[in-house]
């Protein structure tokens, strides 16, 4: 298969960015979005090498730097918005498992990194996701000292609550549905935490605290606010529901009552 | 040199050592750790939960990780579970038979006082993460849930679906998490340890490059500890994370810390199989998958050629003509063999031509059973998230076509070598988890990687480097500007400068591919002396390729992905030296490592007891020299050493 990408360029953080395109060929359809960036990086570095590539004209920005690591849709770290959509066209998918086969031979494919003012970009796709550390340090834990633990078996929780905190303990902290949101809100990456959370008997001696702390260092990081659009729901690469918002608003209603 | 293979192992019986061990360490006051500094370098699970834990207890430490977030680590993708001997299932179980298990299954070649300990504290690491709000699987009666595991007959594994590396690591980061926020802990994200300082023996401090703006950085602390992960990636395609590398580990081993084991290296048998030249990562499935899947390839060499040419699918075999060949040759454990059986037995018939994909190189995994004795809904609970992700992927569904797979390398056993304490032959420093040797001997169990990560990091290393560090406390904190410092800092921007000063003509993948070949045609599921020694020789000329003719674009003070990976090249290069010529000496099969020449009659590997029944500690003696071998000794005074049959 053969394509047109036009990619983002930027230097570093202050430095202008900008789009360059570049044509790759001979792309196998079951070759991942990921692979394929790696080919044409490979290209890229080659005509750095190459000095009659860079006598014709060719102006060499060297390979193109994206976050990537487990390649298996877990660890997080992809982040690219393709074609206009968090991760691209398939749906509940990170980038790194996204397939060729889902783009038309031919086509031009624009890539771009995140964009939100909670992370900047350090150098062409590749973003600052800092702030989600920040946000889980304000309370995203349960403060448990190692070793003073019961029996697991003593604390019995419903399969259903279980099944339940675990849909929203799948978000892998990628940061789609804040690329995603118009408003640029970490609602569904927060929701997710503080529900995963106050679902279990342990998550609630400490529920309106996290609640709280969460929210109010996610204003503070800039992040904007929920305007329902359901677009985060929609990103999600894995699917994470905006029940999980819903009940982080009744977790920080409870929380602002009991004050 | 020999003596400093002091292993430190407690007297007394196997099910006291610990408790011995620990009311011997010193303890070091809660004052007297405000003052003492410690820097942990990965955070995984090993890192992630030792950095949480010495903070709790009052250190000051310092973590240190190469992705932009300490969540990133690869311990997250670990898919089926975690084992603890806990018999919630009342069938059986005890820590002595989670120990026995781990120690057969690593056919005889790890420490018997430790995987004991391992065994011994499994059961708090699950309280622990209970306790953290982890949403293990649970019963209708909110009971939790298990699974089994290859290599084992009884149900001890406890998950939740296919990510309990993603859910134990934030349960590990939540922690670290609630430090740093406490300010006990500070993180260094997108950074990445160079080179060890080591001051008058003892491990002083780190030199790491800040990868997004390129500078070289001095920290110092009273010990270091680490928990890096393993080497994986010196085969270049291996079901490790793109930046799992064997770099941290090998500065230390460059700096006297020996290496052991380095050619015990796992390859897994359920992955995807490789479909191209273009590929870089391999995805490993969930060995849970073995649970209910049955393996098999076709009897007839006319059905595989069909199947090649696609002229029939997989379900158009009548059963008669397959052969599962697990359930044929193990019939006691199956489809629930070791991965290191599994992955030979998989070799064996596609080497024999019954390979089932274009290349040869697949064999089929399927649920069609087990959907009809379970139903649809329940194995969609079981696997559901796993038929999706390789559905992805391949384009098919497991619904309605088997599974393909093929081995993968997916973790290695050696690393560097620790004694009871996990301190290395460096006084002051450590290693955790999957970057040291300690418990696994020749091949790990499912489900026990996890375990190591946790019991290392949140309830063994915490104690034992009180030991160590109950000493230092009168010490002034470390001086980075000490000539130490400034002499590794020199080496390193010198190593970075003179990778930008070669201008060559290849590019670091198309050299780290070569390697990949080299490692996994000579020193891959099976190993002869000749094909050793070509791998030495032929990884000498990628060397001297390497640094003469490597293509590093860009500067040093900038993000730069492709001086990272020719930083780590450089050292998985060496890595794979050594792995080859420690699978040289090893002429015995054991575990993972199959030396061709040592095997039974029917194929199965043999082990040497009387000539290899040793711990293999590799210590470096500078560059162009061979390194020196030294031998600890593996006494088995509380099980009797048994041939590993999976037969009966």
């Amino acid at each position: 298969m053969d394509f047109n990408l036009k990619i983002w360029r930027q230097k570093n953080a202050k430095a202008k960015g900008h789009f360059e395109t570049y044509h790759i060929s001979g792309i196998e359809e079951d070759a991942s979005f990921l692979e394929m960036l790696d080919i044409l990086n490979e290209q890229l570095i080659r005509e750095g090498i190459d000095p009659v590539a860079v006598d014709k004209g060719c102006k060499s920005s060297g390979p193109v730097s994206f976050d990537h690591d487990c390649r298996e849709g877990i660890c997080g770290a992809c982040s690219l918005y393709i074609d206009g959509r968090a991760h691209g066209p398939d749906d509940h998918v990170t980038t790194c498992q996204l397939f060729m086969r889902h783009f038309k031979d031919g086509a031009t494919i624009t890539v771009e990194p995140w964009r939100s003012s909670g992370f900047p970009v350090i150098k062409d796709l590749v973003v600052d996701r800092t702030a989600f550390d920040k946000i889980l340090q304000a309370g995203g834990f349960i403060s448990v000292r190692t070793g003073s633990a019961q029996d697991a078996n003593n604390i019995l929780i419903s399969h259903d609550n279980a099944e339940k905190s675990m849909d929203a303990a799948a978000c892998v902290g990628c940061g789609a549905c804040v690329a995603t949101c118009k408003n640029g809100s970490a609602m569904l990456f927060v929701g997710a935490r503080v529900s995963s959370l106050a679902l279990l008997p342990q998550g609630r001696p400490e529920a309106a605290r996290r609640a709280r702390a969460m929210v109010a260092k996610m204003d503070e990081l800039g992040f904007g606010n929920c305007t329902n659009t359901r677009a985060c729901e929609m990103e999600c690469p894995k699917g994470i529901s905006v029940e999980h918002i819903a009940r982080l608003n009744r977790e920080f209603l409870k929380a602002k009552f009991s004050e | 040199m020999a003596d400093k293979l002091i292993s430190k192992i407690p007297d007394g019986p196997l099910a006291e050592k610990w408790t011995k061990r620990k009311s011997e360490i010193r303890l070091v006051s809660p004052n007297n750790k405000r003052k003492l500094e410690i820097i942990v370098v990965g955070t995984g699970l090993g890192g992630a939960s030792a950095a949480a834990a010495l903070g709790e207890l009052g250190y000051n430490v310092k973590i240190f990780c190469i992705s932009d977030s300490p969540r990133r680590a690869h311990s997250i993708a670990a898919q089926g579970g975690i084992n603890a001997a806990k018999n919630y299932q009342n069938d059986n179980d005890s820590v002595y038979r989670l120990f026995y298990d781990t120690i057969k299954g690593g056919d005889y070649r790890a420490r018997e006082a430790n995987v004991y300990r391992l065994a011994e504290v499994s059961a708090a690491i699950i309280d622990q993460c209970v306790a953290q709000g982890i949403p293990f699987a649970r019963e209708y009666g909110g009971y939790l849930a298990n699974r089994s595991f290859g290599g084992v007959q009884v149900s001890r594994t406890f998950y939740a679906r296919g990510q309990t590396g993603q859910q134990l690591l934030l349960g590990a980061y939540a922690s670290l998490n609630k430090e740093i926020a406490a300010g006990t802990v500070k993180s260094y994200p997108r950074h990445e340890m160079l080179d060890l300082v080591v001051i008058n023996g003892e491990a002083k401090g780190i030199i790491a490059r800040n990868l997004v703006t390129g500078e070289i950085e001095r920290f110092g602390a009273h010990a270091v500890v680490i928990a890096t992960g393993g080497y994986g990636n010196t085969y270049f395609l291996s079901t490790n994370a793109m930046n799992s590398n064997g770099s941290a580990a090998w500065q230390c081993y460059k700096k006297g810390a020996y290496f052991a084991n380095p050619c015990f290296a796992q390859i897994h048998p359920t992955c995807i199989p490789v479909h191209g030249d273009q590929q870089c990562k391999l995805t490993l499935m969930s060995e849970s998958l073995r649970n209910d899947g049955r393996i098999w390839v076709p009897k007839k060499m006319e059905d595989v050629l069909k199947l090649r040419k696609h002229e029939i699918k997989a379900s158009q075999i009548p059963e008669e003509d397959r052969d599962y060949y697990l359930e044929r040759r193990y019939p006691a454990f199956g489809n629930l063999v070791p991965r290191d059986v599994a992955s030979r037995a998989a070799k064996e018939r596609c080497d024999a031509g019954y390979g089932v994909n274009e290349t040869g190189l697949a064999v089929f995994l399927d649920f069609a059973d087990a959907i009809k004795r379970l139903g649809h809904q329940k194995v969609a609970e079981r696997y559901g998230n796993l038929f999706e992700m390789y559905e992805k992927i391949t384009a098919s569904s497991p619904w309605e076509e088997p599974m393909m797979i093929y081995p993968a390398i997916h973790y290695t056993m050696g690393g560097i070598w620790v004694d009871y304490d996990l301190q290395t032959t460096i006084p002051g420093l450590y290693a955790i988890g999957e970057a040291n040797f300690s418990d696994h001997g020749g091949n790990r169990l499912g489900a026990s990687a996890l375990m190591q990560g946790l019991a290392d990091g949140y309830f063994i290393l915490p104690v034992t480097i009180g030991d160590y560090l109950s000493h230092k406390f009168a010490e002034p904190k470390t001086d980075t500007n000490a000539p130490e410092f400034a002499e590794a800092e020199k080496a390193v921007k010198a190593r970075i400068e003179k990778l930008f000063s070669i201008k060559g003509t290849k590019t670091v993948d198309s050299l780290h591919k070569k390697l990949g070949h080299i490692m996994w045609e000579y020193v891959g599921m099976g190993r002869t002396a000749e094909g050793l020694q070509k791998a030495i020789k032929e990884i000498a000329a990628l060397k001297k390729e390497f640094w003469s003719d490597v293509f590093v674009p860009g500067e040093n003070g900038e993000f730069n992905q492709e001086l990272e990976k020719a930083l780590r090249l450089a050292d998985f290069i060496e890595i794979g030296d050594l792995m080859a010529r420690d699978a040289l000496n090893r002429n015995e099969s054991c575990g993972g490592h199959f030396r061709e020449e040592s095997q039974t009659e029917e194929g199965e590997a043999k082990r040497d007891d009387a000539n290899y029944m040793y711990v293999a500690a590799w210590e470096y003696k500078g560059e162009g020299v061979e390194p020196e071998l030294h031998k600890e000794p593996l006494k088995y005074e509380f099980i009797e050493v048994k041939t590993r049959n999976y037969k009966e």
